[in-house]
């Protein structure tokens, strides 16, 4: 262990911080798009249901191929794992934000219309505050995967943690992958935990369970 | 009676939903500034449509809506919802929000500065007598009556004009339902608030409203102001609605003691033999006969009992004469006489016109079937039974309204 962290220490750091970097970047591009996405689209009904079919169909891609398809568009390194990255964290948040937004009381919306909210009002006082929950569901969701496929990305030349774990695989170094495994999974639950407590502290008070 | 400007117009609006829905056909309706105006029918018969019309939740398919005078549908949205305040069906109490935040949502829309909304939301909790530190709470902490009250009070907090209720006491517990009606009629009556309020329930019509708007599918069958509608519902519908029983109070409110009673009663002379009076009972089957003279003065009444007791050292009618005689003038308001008829547990009460000629009589039997029901509701036991308490001090002539007469002859 003192051994391995000597030899690799300065090496893991500087991985973890770039699997962080590049999911941490792939994550916040995504909450951007997805989450005013998804409060979009609930004014469009039947348009909803088209973009997060294509949403869905992305997600099916084996992560792999879709780093591979990044190559011949933006070529190697950081850039092409980040949007592939970012392309796999829209679907959690934006099915949810859709549907926690939908899943908003009629009854509340309506009131908030009644007293002569402007729709952007009642989205941003209402309906987005009694849906952070479910959205925020959808982004600790994304979190996890995309620090877990973030270790992918060593493939196209993006560095992070993925550079340990392949190493190890290809020189038969067990250490190696268990010193890379390790912090993925470490940040992957550190992320979680963060996010979990954004969420209670986004969560109205009265609504915390 | 304050001035008679009309606040909302409808002219001939119509509403039809997406797939044909009729909704609403060629209303037209006017409710004056501080009206209370109840709009009551079956489910579905289109009171909510119409309501929502009016702060354009809805839009009309056919027709003008004017608010203060202005066409409605030629104004900004948002401002018209910020001026008028609405209690929707089911309250809508932000669940994320504390109540001083509930309260003062338009305020705050309005950008009304801090000082202000907290000085108007406390004096509206005081309004509805919740306790000032559940300003502090969420409307999940409350009870079901408790978030009814500060639904009222949010609607009023921007200081509106015009208030639209939609059923907002729908499931509440008599008492507290109770309470809260009082408050919105004080609102409107002390505050001089319009008040437009949808229910169902025609007790809360005919309790509330100034001017009661009976719907039935889509249609305005009457506009009219509660007694009017009691006294001349425009048809069986309506009739339906307001029920037997109310009408039958209302019927007692306008209806004559001469209208009902019986014009041909056992009567004899004082000066026919007791042989005679005894005959004649067992023929009319009697067990009292008034006493009139030849003029038809009404003088009093016999009785078997009385008779069985002196029939052997009496001979005649006037030889039993009882004078202390319960009587009613034909010309008076049935309510105002019934509820005693009924207390002094007479079978029958003797009319007279105002001369004292005996007219008829009414019986126990005639007026328990038109009003009994009535007679024991809270509202007649205030207005309808002044003296009430008296009924058994026959003699004091001071006591009684000049409706209504019992004295002795
Ligand atoms: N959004 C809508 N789309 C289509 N039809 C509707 C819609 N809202 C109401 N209706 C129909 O319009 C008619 C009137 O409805 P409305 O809600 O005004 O009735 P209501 O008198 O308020 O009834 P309730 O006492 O049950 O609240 C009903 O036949 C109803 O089915
Ligand atoms: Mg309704």
């Amino acid at each position: 262990m003192i051994d391995f962290l000597n030899q690799h220490g300065s090496e893991l750091v500087t991985k973890t911080w770039e699997q962080l970097y590049i999911s941490g970047i792939a994550l916040a591009l995504g909450i951007t798009i997805a989450v005013p996405l998804g409060v979009i689209l609930t004014r469009f009904g039947k348009t909803a249901k088209v973009v997060i079919g294509i949403a869905s169909m992305l997600q099916t891609v084996p992560s792999l191929a879709l780093l591979a398809l990044m190559i011949p568009i933006f070529g190697i390194g950081k850039i092409p794992a980040i949007i592939a990255l970012f392309i796999y964290s829209l679907l959690p948040i934006l099915r949810n934000t859709y549907i926690g937004m939908e899943d908003v009381d009629p009854i509340l919306k309506d009131s908030a219309k009644g007293m002569g909210m402007t729709p952007l009002q009642s989205v941003l006082k209402v309906e987005i505050p009694m849906a952070i929950p479910v959205i925020m569901a959808g982004i600790r969701l994304s979190a996890v995967y995309v620090i877990a496929w973030a270790t992918l990305a060593s493939y196209i030349g993006a560095g992070g943690l993925g550079d340990l774990i392949f190493n190890g695989l290809n020189l038969f170094q067990p250490d190696l992958i268990i010193g890379g495994t390790i912090p993925v999974t470490l940040l992957a639950l550190l992320a979680d935990y963060l996010l979990g407590r954004l969420e209670k502290w986004l969560t109205p008070v009265s609504l915390r369970s | 009676m304050p001035e008679k400007n009309p606040i909302v117009t409808f002219k001939d609006i119509e509403k039809v939903y997406r797939g044909g829905n009729v909704a609403i056909e060629h209303v037209n309706l006017t409710i004056n500034q501080g009206d209370f105006v109840c709009f009551i029918g079956r489910s579905g018969s289109g009171k909510t449509t119409a309501m929502r019309m009016i702060n354009r939740m809805l839009e009309p398919s056919g027709g003008v809506i004017l608010y203060n005078g202005e066409d409605i549908h030629k104004t900004d949205a948002v401002k018209l919802r910020r001026q008028i305040g609405y209690v929707i069906q089911n309250i809508g109490l932000m669940p994320h929000m504390t109540i001083y935040e509930n309260i003062t949502l338009v305020p705050k829309l309005l950008k009304w500065p801090e000082e202000k909304r907290r000085k108007k939301a406390e004096e509206l909790i005081k309004l509805v007598e919740l306790p000032e530190d559940f300003l502090e709470r969420y409307p999940s902490e409350l009870s079901g009556g408790q978030q009814q009250r500060v639904g009222v009070i949010r609607a009023l907090a921007a200081d509106q004009d015009l208030i639209l209720m939609d059923e907002p006491f729908g499931a509440l517990d008599p008492i507290t339902r109770e309470s809260l009606q009082e408050l919105v009629k004080h609102l409107q009556e002390k505050l001089g608030k319009t008040v437009v309020f949808v229910t169902h329930d025609m007790d809360e019509a005919l309790k509330l409203a100034t001017q009661i708007v009976v719907m039935d599918s889509g249609h305005v069958i009457q506009n009219a102001t509660p007694s009017e509608i009691l006294q001349h519902p425009a048809n069986s519908f309506v009739e339906e609605l307001i029920g037997e029983d109310r009408l039958m109070q209302a019927r007692a409110d306008v209806t004559t003691v001469s209208e009902i009673m019986l014009k041909n009663p056992v009567s004899i002379t004082p000066g026919r033999s007791l042989v005679e009076a005894i005959r004649l009972m067992r023929k009319r089957r009697v067990d009292t006969l008034l006493v009139t003279d030849d003029d038809n003065y009404l003088k009093g009444y016999i009785d078997i009992e009385t008779l069985d007791k002196s029939y052997r050292h009496a001979t005649s009618v006037s030889d039993i004469l009882n004078t202390k005689i319960f009587y009613v003038v034909d010309d008076t308001l049935l309510r105002d006489t019934v509820d005693r008829i009924l207390k002094r547990g007479l079978k029958y009460v003797p009319v007279v016109d105002h001369a004292g000629k005996l007219r008829g009589i009414v019986t126990r039997a005639a007026i328990v079937d038109m009003v009994y029901d009535t007679i024991w509701g809270d509202s007649d036991a205030e207005e309808g039974a002044p003296g009430l308490e008296n009924t058994e001090n026959k003699d004091n002539p001071t006591k009684s309204d000049s409706a209504s007469s019992s004295k002795e002859v």
